[in-house]
C-alpha cells in the first residue's frame, strides 16, 4: 500500500469522527430545546391556561395572580421537575441494566425490579402508617432499594443459571407478577382509607408531587448520577465483555457491584415516588443511541438523562391532558409510546443478524 | 528463575475450584513466540484464562518479572499484558476505531477522554495491522478476518509487553493467517513483545512458534523448540491420531492412506509423483510407489500415502534386490503409472522397469492417467447427478401424494392421509 492511499483513509475516519461530533451537538442541542419547550408547555397547559407572559413573570419574578402562583408553584413546578428528573434517572437505570445484562431489552420494569421495589414500598407503607402515621420520603427510597435488590438478587441467581437472554427476561417477568401479585394482596387487605392513594400509585403517576419530594429527588438522584458519569470510562470498558474490561484494568467485581447499586438506586427513587413506570428504561436509551449513532457511555449518558426527562415530561403532559378532567397512569401513556420501540427494536435486531 | 519474563510455577489451573490441568511449570523469555497446541477441550484456554486473571488458580504462582500477577492491582497489569480473546462481542453502533482506541484505557484520565498522542497510537495501530479503510466502518458490519485484525490492533494500541491471543487465526482465511501472523512475529522480534497463543493449525505452530507447549490430558505434554515438539510420533501421540499424518518435513497433514490390495504401481522421482499419489488418495485407490531414493521428495509422501514403498539407496545404482522386488509387485498390479522419471545412471534399471511394464501392456502415462481420473471423477459427477435427480424427482411424488390426500397414486400416504386429516378437524 502506498503512502499516496494511505494518507485519505486515515483521513477518512477523522473526518467520520468530526461527523460524529457534529451530530453529538445537534442531538443534545435538540434535546435542550425540547427540554424548556415542554416545561413552558407543561406549566402552561392544565384546567387552567396561563399564558406564557405570565409564567416567566410568575417563575422568575414571582408577579402574577395569586391562583396562578399557588398552580404553578404548588402544583405543576414540582410535578414537572419530578417528571424531568426521575424520568432521566429512569432512563439511566435502563441503560446501567442494559450494560450489566449485555441485553438492550433489559431494563427496571421488564426484570422485576420495579415490581419488587413496589411491593416493599406497598408492605413499608401499609405498616408503618398504620403504626405510626406518616411516612418520609427517605424512609420509602430506602424501601423501594430494598426492593430492588431483592428482585435484582433474584435475577442474579437466575442468571448464573440460564445464559440465554430470552429466559432471563421471562423470568424477570415472572419476578414482576409475582411481586405484583403481593402487593396486590397486601393492598386488598390495607385500611379503605390507604387503598385509594396506594392503588393509584401502584399503576404509577407523577401527580401530587410536592417541593420537599424535588429536594429529596434533587439529592439522591443527582449524586448518583454524578456517580454514574465518573464510572463511564469502566462502563465503556465493561461494553466490551467482562474479559477484556478486566484486561484494560477494571475491577470487575467491585465495577458490577457498583453498577447494580446505582442502578438499584435509581429506579428504586422512581418506585419510591412515582410506582413502577414501564418502558422507558428501554425505548430512551435505545432512540437516545440511535440518534447519537454511538454507545458511548460519556455521551450517551447525559443525553440519556435529557431524553428521558423530555420523554417522560411529555408523557405526563398527555397523561394530565389526554382525558382531562380525569387522568391516566403515566405507565399507560409509556407504554403506548414505548412498547411499540422495543418491538421494533426486536424486529430491527433479527433482521440485522 | 528470575532470568525468565514470564514464568508459571507449579501451576493448576480449573474452574470453580477443579482442576483441569495439573504442575504447569513454564519459563518464557521476553520476546518469544509461545504457542500452545493441544487435541480440542485439552484446557489451551483454561490456561490462557489463568494467566490474564480471569479465573483464579488453584495452586501454584504466575510470575510476570519479577511480579506476582495475581497480586498486582488489575491497572497496572494492564499496562503490560492485552488479550486477544476468542468470545464473541455484543458491540453496538461502535465503529472500529472505536474499538482500538479502547486499547488506549490504561493510559486516559478519569473521563476516558483520549488525548492528541492517544489518537496517534490508534491510528499507529490501526496502520500497524493495515486496517485504515475499515476504521471508521461499524464493528458489526465487518467480517470475522478484519475484526480479529481490529481486535490485534487494539491489543497493540494497549502498549502492552506481552499480549495473550486465543486461537487468532481461528475465523480466518490463509491470507489473513499468514498477516496476523507475521505481525506478531514482527512484533516479537522488533519490539521484543512476548507472545503467547494457542493455535489450531500445527502446521502454522511449527513455523511460527520459537517454543511450543503441547497440553494433553491433566498436564503438559511438553514443552519445547518447535524442532523437539514436531515429531511424527510425538505429534500422533499429542492429538491421538490413528488415522492420519502428520508430515513433520513439510509440516502438513495427510489423510490416511487407502486400505485394499493395490493394484497400481507409481513410479516417479523427484517429485513428479506426489499430484499422483494425491490423485490416488482421493480416489481411495490403494497404491505402491516404486523406486525410490530414500532421499527423495516423493519417498517422503509416498511414506505416508503408499502401500508400501520399493526404495533404493540413495546416490547408489538401483539394486538387482530392488529392481527384483519392484517386478514381482508390478505382477499384482494391472496399471503401472509412469508420473515422470528422469534416468540417469544410477538408475537405469527403473527404465527396465519402465519396459517390462509396456512389454505387459500395464503402462499408463501421466496424460493416460489424468484423463482418466478426469472421466472417472466425470462419471462420478454425473451418477451423483442423476441420483440426486431420482430422489428429487421421488421426494416430488410423495409430496404430491400427501397433497391431494385423497387421490390413489398417493400410495402408502394417500392411504394414510384422509385419516390423520380427519382426526386433525
Amino acid at each position: 500500500m502506498s503512502n499516496t492511499t494511505q494518507a485519505p483513509e486515515a483521513h477518512d475516519f477523522h473526518y467520520e469522527n468530526f461527523k460524529r461530533r457534529s451530530r453529538y451537538i445537534a442531538v443534545f442541542t435538540a434535546f435542550i430545546v425540547a427540554f424548556f419547550f415542554i416545561i413552558i408547555l407543561n406549566v402552561n397547559t392544565g384546567n387552567v391556561n396561563i399564558p406564557v407572559r405570565d409564567i416567566l413573570r410568575i417563575i422568575f419574578a414571582r408577579k402574577g395572580t395569586e391562583q396562578n402562583i399557588d398552580i404553578i408553584w404548588r402544583i405543576r413546578l414540582p410535578r414537572i421537575l419530578m417528571a424531568a428528573m426521575l424520568g432521566g434517572a429512569l432512563s439511566v437505570s435502563g441503560f446501567l441494566l442494559q450494560t450489566f445484562f449485555r441485553n438492550p431489552i433489559a431494563g427496571p420494569f421488564v426484570l422485576g425490579i420495579s415490581s419488587g421495589a413496589k411491593m416493599v414500598v406497598a408492605i413499608t407503607l401499609i405498616i408503618v402508617v398504620s403504626r405510626i402515621g406518616t411516612v418520609t420520603s427517605v424512609i420509602l427510597i430506602l424501601a423501594a432499594f430494598v426492593g430492588s435488590l431483592i428482585s435484582t438478587a433474584f435475577i442474579l441467581a437466575v442468571s448464573k443459571r440460564v445464559h440465554q437472554m430470552s429466559s432471563l427476561l421471562v423470568a424477570g417477568i415472572m419476578i414482576g407478577y409475582i411481586c405484583s401479585a403481593i402487593t396486590d394482596f397486601v393492598i386488598t387487605f390495607a385500611e379503605d382509607s390507604e387503598i385509594a392513594n396506594l392503588t393509584n400509585w401502584s399503576l404509577g403517576s407523577f401527580s401530587g408531587m410536592n417541593w420537599d419530594n424535588v429536594k429529596t429527588t434533587f439529592v439522591v438522584v443527582g449524586i448518583s448520577l454524578v456517580l454514574v458519569f465518573l464510572m463511564s470510562k469502566p462502563i465503556g470498558a465493561f461494553q466490551m465483555g467482562e474479559a477484556y474490561a478486566q484486561s484494560m484494568g477494571v475491577n470487575v467485581k467491585l465495577f458490577r457491584i457498583a453498577l447494580i447499586t446505582l442502578s438499584s438506586i435509581l429506579s428504586a427513587t422512581v418506585t419510591a415516588y412515582a410506582g413502577p413506570i414501564s418502558f422507558v428504561g428501554i425505548a430512551v436509551p435505545f432512540l437516545v443511541k440511535q440518534a447519537l449513532k454511538t454507545s458511548r457511555p460519556l455521551i450517551v449518558l447525559p443525553a440519556t438523562f435529557l431524553g428521558g426527562a423530555v420523554f417522560c415530561m411529555a408523557c405526563d403532559l398527555i397523561a394530565r391532558m389526554a382525558l382531562a378532567p380525569m387522568e391516566m397512569n403515566i405507565s399507560t401513556v409509556t407504554s403506548i409510546f414505548g412498547a411499540p420501540v422495543v418491538i421494533f427494536m426486536m424486529v430491527s435486531k433479527r433482521g440485522r443478524r | 528463575m528470575s532470568d525468565y519474563y514470564f514464568s508459571m510455577q507449579g501451576l493448576t489451573v480449573g474452574y470453580s475450584g477443579k482442576p483441569v490441568i495439573r504442575d504447569i511449570n513454564i519459563d518464557i523469555n521476553k520476546g518469544d513466540i509461545v504457542t500452545l497446541i493441544g487435541p480440542n477441550g485439552a484446557g489451551k484456554s483454561t490456561i490462557l484464562k489463568s494467566i490474564t486473571r480471569q479465573l483464579a488458580l488453584i495452586e501454584g504462582k504466575v510470575f510476570f518479572d519479577t511480579d506476582d500477577i495475581h497480586k498486582m492491582s488489575y491497572k497496572s497489569l494492564s499496562s503490560k499484558m492485552a488479550v486477544v480473546l476468542t468470545e464473541r462481542l455484543h458491540l453496538e453502533l461502535m465503529t472500529c476505531h472505536d474499538i482500538v482506541a479502547t486499547g488506549r484505557y490504561p493510559y486516559t484520565g478519569r473521563l476516558g477522554i483520549l488525548s492528541r498522542e492517544d489518537e496517534q497510537k490508534v491510528d499507529d495501530a490501526i496502520h500497524a495491522v493495515h486496517a485504515e479503510e475499515i476504521g471508521g466502518k461499524d464493528f458489526n458490519a465487518i467480517s470475522d478476518g478484519q475484526r480479529q485484525r481490529i481486535l490485534l490492533a487494539r491489543a497493540i494500541c494497549q502498549e502492552p509487553d506481552i499480549i495473550i491471543l486465543d486461537e487468532p487465526t481461528s475465523f480466518l482465511d490463509v491470507k489473513y493467517k499468514l498477516e496476523l501472523l507475521s505481525i506478531l512475529r514482527g512484533m516479537a522480534k522488533k519490539n521484543g513483545i512476548t507472545v503467547i497463543t494457542s493455535l489450531h493449525e500445527i502446521d502454522l505452530a511449527e513455523k511460527f512458534a520459537d517454543k511450543v507447549i503441547c497440553v494433553k490430558g491433566d498436564h503438559i505434554f511438553r514443552y519445547g523448540r518447535p524442532e523437539d515438539i514436531f515429531k511424527e510420533d510425538l505429534i500422533k501421540e499429542l492429538y491421538d491420531i490413528d488415522n492420519g499424518y502428520f508430515d513433520t518435513l513439510f509440516g502438513s497433514i495427510e489423510l490416511p492412506k487407502p486400505e485394499g490390495e493395490p493394484h497400481t504401481m507409481v513410479i516417479s522421482s523427484g517429485g513428479s509423483g506426489m499430484p499422483v499419489f494425491r490423485k490416488l488418495q482421493r480416489e481411495s485407490r490403494p497404491f505402491i510407489a516404486a523406486v525410490l531414493y530414500e532421499n527423495d521428495m516423493d519417498y517422503e509422501l509416498a511414506r505416508l500415502l503408499a502401500d508400501h514403498v520399493v526404495t533404493a539407496e540413495p546416490f547408489e545404482e538401483v539394486s538387482e534386490e530392488a529392481y527384483q522386488k519392484a517386478l514381482k509387485d508390478m505382477e499384482a498390479c494391472d496399471t503401472v503409472i509412469d508420473a515422470g522419471v528422469k534416468i540417469g545412471t544410477m538408475n537405469r534399471r527403473v527404465a527396465d522397469l519402465l519396459e517390462a511394464a509396456r512389454e505387459a501392456g500395464k503402462l499408463q502415462s501421466l496424460q493416460e492417467f489424468e484423463g482418466d481420473f478426469e472421466s472417472r471423477a466425470e462419471a462420478l459427477r454425473a451418477e451423483t447427478m442423476a441420483r440426486a435427480e431420482a430422489k428429487a424427482e421421488a421426494e416430488r411424488a410423495a409430496g404430491r401424494g400427501s397433497d391431494d390426500a385423497g387421490s390413489d397414486d398417493g400410495g402408502i400416504f394417500g392411504g394414510g392421509e384422509p385419516g390423520s386429516v380427519a382426526a386433525g378437524e
